[in-house]
């Protein structure tokens, strides 16, 4: 029989090919941190849904191409047949009911795990206290390295970033020059870093360990090079780790920047004790060189308010957060106009 | 780098000797082979004497059924420089590891990933899909040609032309190094200053209004040109999957033709429509293109889907299950291409009820396409299936399709997508669909139909070989990039630093290998088969015992297609005719109104070529003077009224009495 004789090969197949990928590290279904460990999950329901009709359109395939062959003359052969209301109801409602499963899934899964929304659980077991307040990672893709910048803690570090093991991270990213995508596979799904536009992505480490990081849109000939390590520690660790580059003398002053966003390939981990005033800011507005115009004081509609001094009052700094509350805000309304992307300069 | 001053600077432009790349030992090697080549193939012409019958029977002809095989051609030589593109990418990335950089810098990797997926679905797939429609759709419908014949041939040229300007850039400049959509800011003037993204905006726009105008055309032809009794649902699935697809050119071409205008200006004359500064916006034209880009993959794949449905029922020796559901199934297809640009980059950061919409809206895709795959299921039960080639391809298509549907939709599940967006996982998926659905559908069709154009079959055995090596060769090729995908792998990398990666890369690079000899063994089966022609030769017209009416010609069928407009009854209407015991009528014939070849559309494209090279390089000289040449040329075609001519009804006597004495002959 050849339905037993197809399993006879395949199932070894099957069976060889699910112990190779045991073998190895497949990251995206066995994540660290529990945004992507949901994400994965998620992969791997889906996928199964899918195979309720795709196992049994293959094997149905293989058996009728071998039931039906020519020289079996003992099948039946109906050449006129070509219609069948029951049959037609049944191909048309089968993946329709997958879809329907599947298309609640995703409604559901996509705005769980927004990465605009603020998590509400640390892992599966543990909700998140409402108190808790996130750790703030702004993320400047440069070409071709990564700044992270701590804006609570006022430093600011080159292809290394650290983040508490079971805190969550609110990260806000852009890009200086050309699009990137801010992916560390461990932690959470990635989102793109783009010049002019701020992105944000919530997540949080829940194993201790030294992780991958890198761009996962191709930009240019240094795109090979812009890795970094994801460095998932525990509280203690992270005070040191921030002290360390505290301890750094470089200071990330706007012309610090000017020079450090020059392109540049596979540049070593480097620590600014100090950043500039607002620096994701005026990177957002493009504006880091202080004789650009922010692009928040271009936009028409007269809503221009006097260009900001370098000095500013110590309860203006919020502001950079506000500019990513107001991209929140114009993306949240879910409206089409929003899939375009706006970027955020409204004020 | 030199660089032109005053005179030569007004003609030559940016162009000087350091654009021929004679320090980069590839590409030196293969000019120097393409020369010999190129040498040879132009020396055997001129042995032949083939010189008079190449310009007056090929070059300038306007039989769809010439232009056709041309296309073809066209997209076979292409698929050799694309596929040569692959075993490079592949050869890298399986020995780039560690310490070893490989042997292509990023310079040049990058332009061979750009230019691969350029030409893969623009100067291969296309032409392709574009062939096979312009050879197979007037017969179908029983018409003698196209609506417009001249604009038929012009669109090939501008395809041609095409074609040749990003060939150019092998050896004259660069190509891209932005990837096959060339998104901005990375594709505007500040990031790529130099000539490899003008190329390719040049090169995709002259092949653009070629593909424009044949789309045009092929809704006129099916909507006006078809053989009385055909009504719509009665059209053959073929030409039905043509007519949408020819609905999604004309909808979506002018889309990429605007967008790329668009980056041309930003690029020419300093525009910010896609600048990161001054209210330009980059995500503008990554959204525009894809309003493109998503329809042209369902202007690839309906066609292919078309070939199986006319593949499947004619080897089953059966009728096509479910016509009306498959129409249908096409059409909605067709309307819910445009509803899901948004689902390639749900990672922008859009709001998760726009990304659920277009991601629901993908997925619902899969509820058509399902149905079509049982159509063709239940087209085999109970069917006589005979195992020829183009059957094979369409089992391979089946089962390997479906496994792409499915991580497609995978993909569309945007928490999913945002873990695999970009990776290996995702090379693996649109590969799986693309060399899966649309490359086998073309392999399907080209051996289906290959005796109704040369007057004889292919050789099986090479066709069967071919196929086992593409099908193992693509699995051994692509299942991996899926593991490296979840291993979170991402694309367009030239070099890795985890050795652990190397053994997947490795046996993707075997599957290469495997392909490699698949292609091989296609080339050495059209070989193979004009050797033996005269044991492969099909005397009938009619050799897979087939449904639809281009199986009512001879093979090949005389220039005016039909001595007489068949009358259909039915949707096989070369079924039905054999069954009510049709007799080919053999006297009454009358003068056939023919259309006159022309050397305009080649004269015209190759002008456009000239001006889109001109423009490359800043010769504005050159570049205006070609494009007045072109508006003149075109002015000068418009008052050309000897287009026509009547084919004697005698010829057609002729004609048709020789292919009586050749059925008599062959009983």
């Amino acid at each position: 029989m050849v339905p037993s004789r197809a399993i006879g090969f395949l199932l070894p197949l099957a069976l060889s090919c699910t112990a190779l990928l045991a073998g190895c590290d497949m990251v995206v279904l066995r994540p660290s941190g529990y945004v992507a460990q949901q994400q994965g999950q998620l992969v791997v329901i889906s996928t199964l849904l899918m195979l309720l009709i795709i196992v049994p359109v293959i094997v149905l395939t293989l058996v009728f191409a071998w039931h039906y062959r020519a020289s079996n003359t003992k099948a039946t052969y109906t050449p006129d047949w070509d219609h069948s209301i029951q049959l037609e109801l049944i191909i048309w409602a089968g993946p329709l009911l997958i879809i329907l499963a599947l298309g609640a899934l995703t409604w559901i899964g996509t705005h769980t795990l927004d990465p605009y929304r603020a998590l509400t659980r640390i892992d599966s077991p543990r909700p998140l206290s409402i108190e808790a307040e996130p750790l703030k990672i702004e993320v400047v893709a440069l070409d071709w390295k990564w700044l992270f910048i701590y804006p609570d803690h006022g430093i600011a570090v080159v292809n290394e970033l650290a983040i508490p093991v079971d805190i969550p991270v609110h990260f806000t990213i852009t890009a200086s020059s050309v699009m990137n995508s801010f992916y560390i596979p461990a932690l959470a799904g990635q989102i793109y870093a783009m010049p002019g536009m701020a992105t944000t992505l919530h997540a949080v480490i829940n194993k201790h360990g030294e992780y991958e990081g890198f761009s996962a849109n191709y930009s240019g000939a240094g795109f090979n090079g812009m890795r970094f390590k994801l460095l998932g520690v525990s509280a203690g660790e992270f005070d040191s780790w921030l002290q360390k580059a505290r301890a750094s003398k470089d200071e990330l002053t706007r012309e610090g920047y000017l020079e450090l966003e020059k392109p540049s390939e596979r540049v070593p981990v480097r620590r600014y004790g100090t950043v500039a005033i607002d620096l994701f800011d005026l990177v957002v507005n493009r504006c880091v060189d202080s004789r650009a115009v922010c692009v928040r004081h271009m936009m028409m509609g007269g809503h221009a308010e006097p260009a900001r001094t370098v000095a500013r009052a110590p309860g203006r700094e919020a502001d950079a957060l506000n500019l990513i509350a107001d991209a929140a805000v114009c993306r949240a309304d879910g409206s089409l106009a929003t899939a375009l992307a706006s970027p955020v300069y409204r004020d | 780098m030199s660089e032109n001053t005053g005179f030569a600077k007004l003609i030559f432009g940016r162009l000087t000797w350091e654009a021929i790349p004679l320090h980069e030992p590839i590409l030196l090697a293969t000019f120097i082979a393409v020369a010999v080549g190129g040498a040879a193939v132009l020396g055997l012409i001129t042995y032949f004497r083939w010189w008079g019958t190449l310009w007056r029977d090929w070059v300038t002809s306007i039989d769809h059924k010439r232009l056709g095989i041309m296309y073809v051609v066209l997209g076979l030589v292409m698929l050799l420089r694309g596929f040569a593109d692959a075993v490079m990418m592949r050869a890298q990335q399986a020995i780039s590891f560690g310490d070893s950089m490989g042997y292509l810098p990023p310079h040049h990797y990058d332009q061979i990933f750009t230019a691969h997926g350029v030409i893969m679905i623009f100067f291969v797939a296309m032409p392709l899909v574009v062939g096979l429609m312009n050879f197979v759709v007037p017969l179908q419908i029983g018409a003698r040609d196209v609506a417009f014949p001249f604009l038929n041939n012009f669109s090939f040229w501008m395809t041609a032309s095409g074609a040749g300007l990003v060939m150019m850039s092998l050896f004259v400049g660069e190509f891209a190094r932005t990837g096959w959509l060339a998104y901005p800011p990375l594709s505007g003037i500040i990031a790529s200053p130099d000539v490899g993204v003008d190329y390719y905006i040049w090169g995709l726009q002259i092949a653009g209004v070629g593909t424009l105008l044949t789309g045009v055309n092929f809704i006129v032809t099916i909507v006006k040109m078809r053989a009385p009794g055909m009504d719509v649902m009665k059209m053959p699935i073929f030409t039905w999957t043509a007519l949408c697809t020819n609905v999604l050119i004309v909808a979506a071409f002018p889309v990429l033709t605007a967008v790329l205008a668009l980056l041309s200006l930003d690029r020419y004359v300093g525009t910010n429509f896609f600048t990161n500064d001054l209210g330009g916006n980059p995500m503008m034209y990554v959204n525009l293109i894809w309003i493109w880009g998503h329809p042209e993959v369902y202007i690839l794949v309906l066609p292919a889907f078309g070939v199986f449905s006319e593949v499947v029922s004619t080897y089953c020796g059966k009728r096509l299950f479910g016509y009306a559901s498959m129409v249908y199934a096409t059409v909605v297809i067709t309307i819910l291409s445009y509803l899901v640009w948004l689902h390639h980059f749900f990672t922008m950061g859009s709001g998760a009820s726009v990304n659920s919409f277009f991601g629901i809206t993908t997925m619902i895709i899969s509820i058509p396409t399902g149905a079509k795959i049982f159509n063709w299921l239940f087209t085999m039960y109970r069917g006589r299936i005979r195992y020829e080639p183009p059957m094979l391809w369409t089992i391979g298509f089946m089962v390997t399709f479906v496994i792409g549907g499915m991580t497609g939709v995978l993909t569309a599940v945007p928490p999913a997508d945002f873990v695999l967006h970009n990776s290996l996982f995702l090379v693996a998926h649109f590969h799986n669909v693309i060399i899966g659905g649309v490359l086998f559908g073309l392999m399907a069709g080209i051996t289906f139909w290959f005796p109704k154009a040369f007057g004889y079959r292919l050789d099986p055995f090479w066709g069967k070989c071919s196929f086992w090596f593409w099908l193992i060769g693509f699995y051994f090729a692509f299942m991996p990039l899926y593991a490296l995908g979840l291993m979170g792998v991402t694309r367009r990398l030239s070099h890795f630093d985890d050795r652990a990666l190397q053994i997947w890369f490795q046996v993707a690079a075997f599957g290469a290998f495997l392909i490699a000899l698949g292609i091989a063994c296609f080339l050495i089966q059209l070989v193979v088969s004009f050797m033996r022609r005269e044991q492969l030769r099909d005397t009938t017209g009619d050799p897979w015992n087939g449904r639809t009416l281009e199986w009512s010609t001879s093979s090949p069928p005389p220039a005016y297609n039909f001595a007489f407009t068949p009358i259909v009854h039915d949707s096989d209407a070369w079924w039905d005719m054999k069954l009510r015991g049709h007799a080919r009528p053999q006297s009454g014939f009358i003068p056939i109104h023919m259309p006159k070849n022309t050397p305009a559309g080649v004269i015209l494209a190759l002008l456009s070529a000239v001006c889109g090279f001109g423009l490359i390089w800043h010769m504005w000289p050159l570049a205006a003077g070609s494009f007045a040449l072109l508006v003149v040329g075109t002015i000068v075609h418009t008052f050309n009224y000897d287009r026509e001519y009547y084919l004697p009804a005698d010829e057609v006597l002729r004609v048709e009495d020789a292919r009586t004495r050749g059925l008599a002959a062959h009983g």
